[in-house]
């Protein structure tokens, strides 16, 4: 599931303070740039799905990155409503990302630049049915016919619970 | 640097009152990745996102220094109907 030589070298890049605690530390106080924040809110709206993953759908790097995208075809999201970032290959992002949605964890997922979760919550929404009610309410997925609302996107988006 | 059980035990009794706490060590005994099932009444009427992001707080330290972390966070209520259903 995961893979020690990736790991142990991204650790030796990130480690680079002489204490683990003090390297934490700079980590949880560093600023986001203004420019980096800003294309991270860009990054998260490009598409009404955004996946921040560990390598890509096609050949992912982490077990838990492979679930989120399991997850997501499995709701038969359109490789057109989805977009995916690789955090492995942009270490800026991969650290960006985290501090933007203040999130310790990889994948990270978002609907119509909102934040979800990350791979335990996703699986969560999935198993309760509220993952195919969110992305079926943001218009990423058809309603299943016979449904009786037929709210458009928009307006669902707004009184959506807050999950 | 390894995290142990112990501390993670401690860090989330610490912080939070605790009905019921599970910490599986996924890593083989290297201590980076651990899973817990987290049973307190502090997640009372909040949303799974809002648990995580408490739990997450808590283990700050802890977490930056692992490679994966992963959970589950149930009410009480929800976890005795969860093992009824077991």
């Amino acid at each position: 599931m995961f893979r020690p030589g990736l790991r142990s070298s991204f650790k030796l890049l990130h480690r680079t303070a002489p204490s683990t605690l003090v390297a934490s530390r700079l980590t949880a106080f560093r600023y986001l740039s203004q420019e980096a924040r800003s294309s991270i809110e860009r990054a998260v709206k490009a598409k009404p799905i955004v996946l921040f993953m560990k390598g890509t759908p096609d050949e992912p790097q982490c077990g838990f990155s492979r679930a989120a995208v399991q997850i997501l075809e499995l709701h038969g999201v359109h490789p057109e409503k989805m977009q995916t970032y690789n955090v492995l290959a942009d270490p800026e992002l991969r650290s960006g990302i985290k501090e933007f949605s203040e999130w310790p964890t990889i994948p990270q997922v978002y609907v119509n630049g909102e934040f979800v979760g990350g791979c335990d919550i996703l699986i969560g929404m999935h198993q309760s049915g509220e993952l195919e009610t969110l992305l079926e309410n943001n218009g990423v997925i058809p309603k299943i016919e016979g449904d009786a609302s037929s709210t458009p996107p928009e307006d669902a988006s707004k009184e959506k619970s807050s999950s | 640097m390894p995290i142990d059980v112990i501390a993670l035990e401690k860090a989330i009794k610490r912080a939070i009152p605790v009905t019921h706490l599970e910490i599986v060590d996924q890593s083989s005994g290297c201590g980076d990745s651990y899973a817990i099932v987290l049973v307190s009444e502090s997640f009372q009427g909040k949303s799974t996102l809002a648990r995580h992001r408490m739990v997450n707080d808590l283990l700050k330290d802890q977490i930056a220094q692992m490679h994966a972390f992963s959970q589950k966070t149930y009410t009480p209520e929800q976890y005795e109907k969860l093992q009824a259903q077991g």
